[in-house]
């Protein structure tokens, strides 16, 4: 712990200081309030509007932690799937890669045409985005499971199944989590933007609110939140993969790297 | 009484043979080893009874069944110790065993006080030294329901000094539980200290060349391998693999 404060204060100093000379900067060069305005004033909205923001924000965790636990349900049997039935992963993979192509803009209003104003569009949205990172590190994570230890299980007579489920699986789970903790930011973000589909709370209604209505710094205290929560939910996610894998603490063998 | 048997295994890599009517049987409770030089194919020979490859011909027995190209019959213990990192050390002791029956932890627990490890039960495998971690290996092919286990150079990886110790530990921990033994090498002083019989393989495509009967009784002194008798012994198989090679 005292390490990390140890590490952590040179950004912190970095951020203190850029905070520090946008006040000033805005200060002195006299921009309106609703082009720009100083941290000050952003800090002060979110104090006295935090009555009305922490409704939206306690919807917005809601929904990140559903999306969040649907897209990794999801990533996760793609990969189990894939991995297990050559064949599907050999037609299924470029799709897969595609399906990240699809601009979730564009996609987000189709989906509230087809499924209405529900949860389900929004989790959809956020499935899309949170699923693939763990897919692929999944899929990566199986595939570079060492070769000595398959022969050993191969030499011992170990069945497909437990060979998947007792030593694919948990070789890749250092991978994986390289996985969930890109997964955790994206669904920060892929909340935001379901939100934008028509919700009644929410960061992301709060924003558009915000920005319709020339509140900049209302919507500068939206932008604060999410990165506050994306950092959080990252730092979650750590402290889950230290509690998991508690075998590499050495760091003197790099597992799935 | 029978108990594993190779009649005229044949194999191929690609166009190359690399078997050649190998044929050879074990029988209960021995201590064989198979010696023979680099690129013999040596692994090869534990691939097929562990059911991994399949012979181009010829058939394999165990206990009066075929088990030719079917895996899960024998245990294994590779050259690099091959323990899961996640597992304990008694959890990795388990593993063979966990694969085919029920997990018998007292058991495990028990053969880690014999084998003088079991202060490092909880420890993971990273925390160990190479020899341990074979010491380890080896406890988990011991405790695994199949009756032959199958040691492929287990010690080529270690150190002179820790090899020795190594060997006479292995004895000490084998001659306590008698399961029958096919070990793999291509080092002649630790076929002749460790096995009741020697089976000499040819150069590509292999077959028995010789097989030896180990004259000296169990159990066995460390200080064996300066008696003139094992010298004399190394010395004829030295020859033996040299001559022949010419």
């Amino acid at each position: 712990m005292f390490r990390n404060i140890k590490r952590g204060w040179r950004p912190f100093v970095v951020l203190l200081l850029f905070l520090i000379i946008w006040e000033f900067a805005v200060k002195k060069a006299e921009v309106p309030a609703w082009l720009l305005p100083t941290p000050s004033q952003i800090s002060l909205e979110l104090i006295n509007g935090w009555s009305s923001v922490s409704l939206h924000l306690f919807s917005t965790v809601k929904l990140i932690m559903l999306g969040f636990f649907a897209g990794v349900t999801v990533g996760l049997l793609t990969a189990i799937i894939l991995h297990n039935i050559p064949f599907l992963k050999d037609s299924f993979y470029p799709i897969l890669i595609l399906s990240q192509n699809i601009p979730i803009i564009v996609l987000a209003p189709l989906l509230v045409i087809w499924f209405g104003f529900g949860l389900l569009p929004k989790m959809i949205v956020i499935t899309l985005v949170c699923f693939f990172p763990i897919t692929i590190s999944a899929l990566d994570g199986f595939r570079q499971t060492a070769p000595e230890l398959v022969h050993y299980m191969q030499m011992a007579g170990a069945s497909k199944k437990q060979l998947f489920w007792k030593l694919e699986f948990p070789f890749a789970l250092p991978s994986i989590f390289s996985g969930l903790k890109i997964s955790a930011t994206y669904s920060v973000m892929g909340a935001v933007i379901s939100e934008w589909l028509g919700s009644e709370q929410g960061i992301g209604v709060y924003m558009t609110l915000a920005s319709s209505s020339f509140r900049t710094d209302r919507v500068f205290v939206a932008i604060f939140i999410i990165m506050t929560l994306s950092l959080l939910f990252f730092a979650l996610i750590n402290l889950i993969e230290r509690s998991v894998i508690r075998w590499k603490k050495g760091g003197n063998q790099d597992g799935a790297a | 009484m029978e108990q594993l048997e190779l009649k005229r295994l044949s194999f191929h890599y690609q166009s190359i043979q690399v078997l050649k009517e190998l044929q050879f049987t074990i029988t209960s409770g021995e201590f064989v080893t198979i010696l023979g030089p680099s690129g013999s194919g040596k692994s090869t020979i534990f691939q097929l009874i562990g059911g991994l490859l399949s012979p181009s011909s010829g058939t394999i027995f165990l206990n009066d069944k075929e088990i030719t190209g079917r895996r899960g019959h024998i245990s294994y213990m590779p050259q690099t110790p091959s323990l899961m990192p996640w597992r304990t050390i008694l959890q990795n002791v388990i593993l063979g065993q966990e694969l085919h029956s029920k997990k018998d932890i007292v058991k495990a627990e028990e053969m880690l006080v014999k084998a003088g490890l079991i202060e490092y039960k909880d420890a993971y495998p990273h925390e160990l030294s190479g020899g341990m971690m074979q010491r380890v290996a080896f406890l988990r092919a011991l405790i695994s329901p199949q009756p032959i286990i199958c040691l492929d150079e287990p010690f080529s990886a270690l150190d002179e000094l820790t090899r020795q110790e190594m060997q006479s530990w292995l004895l000490s921990i084998w001659e306590e539980y008698k399961k029958t033994i096919i070990f793999i090498t291509h080092n002649i002083e630790e076929a002749l200290y460790l096995s009741d019989r020697i089976l000499i393989l040819s150069e590509k495509p292999a077959f028995i060349k010789k097989e030896i009967q180990v004259p000296f009784p169990r159990p066995r002194e460390e200080a064996i391998i300066f008696t003139e008798d094992f010298l004399q012994n190394k010395k004829a198989i030295h020859q033996f693999l040299k001559g022949t090679d010419h």
